[in-house]
């Protein structure tokens, strides 16, 4: 436990209105690792995820990526507000998949990869478009570069999302439900790739209902409800001996 | 064989239609007071070819003003700070809930309530002293007047096109690390064109018959104006209507084309671009489709 770890929440807290959405979460990822958070819908698990890259605001607690607060900047024991460019600039190291892709409409899939390297990272447009159709063949869609998002499926538009992410050579990948728009047949491609991605080392934190990918892929699953973690460890303890009654009636329902 | 379903009244009302649009043109072509010959020699005479590039020059750069101001409108509306959204609301509130020629007359008496701008400190002795040179030119006040106007509609056209984009785009370009300005121009403006164009149009060519209006300002040097001026000369207003009424819908009719084009260019929208299997799912599609023209906005003045 000497390197820094990857991604460390210390009891974040988070509400919307009355709504207490995340009750003192604490988590940590090393690098390299994958975390699998599952759980019933409204656990606040995707709130959670969307707070690593600020999306959202936590309202308490601090929120660590390799070692840097997210999001804010602590003067004495208080909490300022980084400004949207400040954020932005953390936010080039944490790669995002939608649960609705989220393509943009507008743009052919290779258009969707290099715009955020292009206008952030200011790469000439030759170099980012050469990235873009490597990372193409990466994720198997090859020769679909000048296709429009509506003219691809389902799992080829997340596929796209995905390539459209690692475009920025992100050190975190954060997904959030990426299967739960698809259809049934079209699951399997996308695990394939994300399967891919955690082989080759990157730092996944997933949020998922897909069981069997959490079991063969993730180092570590968070089992979530009611806005807290329940229960975390291991997928052969958590999913194979879980020691909480909440997990035990999720878990057979799912399994 | 199968006979099909007779439709009797459909032939009886149009041979009626026929017989009275027939017979009123007969009765007008020999009518002295729609004066043709009058027509066809008002019709390319100078002054009025020369007044009606006025009024297309007027619409030009009200609609310019509008789009710019509209746009500025839109995105005070959807600021988070309460104070800029109420102005821009109240903006709106006066500049529709009044009628066009009301304003119109209101800004060309502007320069009597107005008659110098000064600069220094309020109540105070003025350092300097500009006459008001921008709304004693009438044509500069029209352009003012009708942009001013213009820009409350052309805000809520904006502001349903910006509306119109799924929030998770705004999402994704966020999480891809662009800026607020660059999700916006990259990603947010160019879907929301797709909804601002088509109304837009509506609004020019609208705009193009209200110029006629400047004449509570009172500038009578467009189209409508100087057929106005003409006749009150030679007692002859029926046939200079005429030919005034035929450069209107000659650029309304040229409007009409262009706005074909457009609409039929930016309908492709997500890409029908080529032919392929349309995805079952496709969130910023629909999105797009679903989404209000903000076109309905009722009558002006």
């Amino acid at each position: 436990m000497s390197a820094t770890p990857m991604v460390t929440a210390d009891r974040i807290s988070k509400s919307f209105g009355a709504n207490n959405v995340l009750r003192s979460i604490s988590l940590e990822v090393q690098a390299g690792e994958v975390l699998c958070i599952v759980g019933p819908s409204g656990s606040g698990k995707s709130t959670f995820l969307r707070c690593i890259n600020h999306l959202e605001k936590i309202d308490a607690g601090r929120l660590f990526v390799e070692g840097q607060l997210v999001g804010y900047r602590q003067k004495g024991d208080k909490l300022h507000e980084l400004k949207p460019k400040e954020a932005a600039l953390q936010r080039r190291d944490i790669g995002m998949v939608f649960q609705r892709f989220n393509l943009f409409p507008h743009m052919t899939a290779l258009e969707n990869i290099i715009q955020a390297p292009m206008r952030v990272k200011r790469v000439p447009k030759a170099k980012a478009t050469l990235r873009a159709r490597q990372l193409m063949e990466r994720v198997g869609l090859g020769d679909k570069a000048d296709h429009y998002p509506a003219h691809l499926s389902g799992g080829q538009q997340q596929r796209v999302a995905i390539a459209r992410a690692l475009a920025m050579d992100p050190k975190l990948m954060l997904f959030d439900e990426p299967t739960s728009a698809l259809d049934p047949e079209l699951v399997g491609e996308v695990l394939d790739v994300m399967k891919e991605l955690a082989t080759s080392g990157m730092t996944m934190i997933v949020v998922t209902h897909e069981m069997g990918f959490a079991r063969e892929v993730a180092d570590s699953i968070a089992f979530m409800d009611g806005g807290v973690v329940v229960e975390a460890g291991p997928p052969r303890e958590v999913l194979g001996n879980p020691q909480q009654d909440r997990t035990k009636a999720f878990l057979s329902k799912v399994l | 064989m199968a006979v099909p379903l007779r439709h009797p009244w459909r032939i009886s009302i149009a041979v009626v239609l026929v017989f009275l649009l027939a017979l009123f043109i007969v009765d007008a072509s020999q009518r002295p007071d729609y004066g043709w010959a009058e027509v066809g020699k008002y019709l390319f005479d100078r002054r009025i070819s020369q007044a009606a590039w006025v009024t297309l020059t007027l619409t030009i750069y009200a609609m310019f003003g509008a789009i710019v101001l509209g746009l500025l409108l839109a995105i005070m509306r959807l600021s988070p700070n309460p104070v800029v959204k109420s102005i821009a609301w109240l903006y709106l509130w006066i500049f529709r809930g009044t009628p066009v020629y009301v304003q119109l007359v209101f800004w060309g008496i502007v320069a009597l309530i107005y008659p110098v701008f000064t600069i220094g400190i309020p109540f105070m002795t003025p350092w300097i002293t500009i006459p008001n040179d921008v709304f004693t030119n009438l044509f500069i006040t029209a352009v003012i007047g009708l942009a001013l106007n213009e820009a409350a509609y052309m805000s809520e056209i904006v502001r349903a096109g910006l509306l119109s984009v799924d929030e998770g785009q705004e999402e994704a370009s966020t999480a891809l690390a662009m800026s607020w300005g660059q999700t916006m121009r990259y990603v947010v403006i160019p879907q929301a064109m797709k909804i601002i164009i088509p109304p837009t149009g509506n609004e020019v060519i609208s705009m193009l018959k209200t110029t006629s209006l400047v004449a509570a300002i009172p500038l009578s040097i467009d189209l409508y104006g100087v057929s106005r001026g003409i006749s009150a000369v030679t007692f002859t207003p029926v046939p200079l209507l005429i030919v005034a009424s035929i450069w209107y819908l000659l650029f309304t009719s040229v409007l009409m084309v262009g706005q074909h084009f457009i609409e039929k260019r930016f309908s492709r929208g997500t890409g029908r671009r080529q032919a392929g299997p349309a995805s079952e799912s496709d969130p910023g599609a629909a999105a797009v489709t679903a989404a209000p023209t903000g076109n309905d906005l009722g009558g002006k003045g």
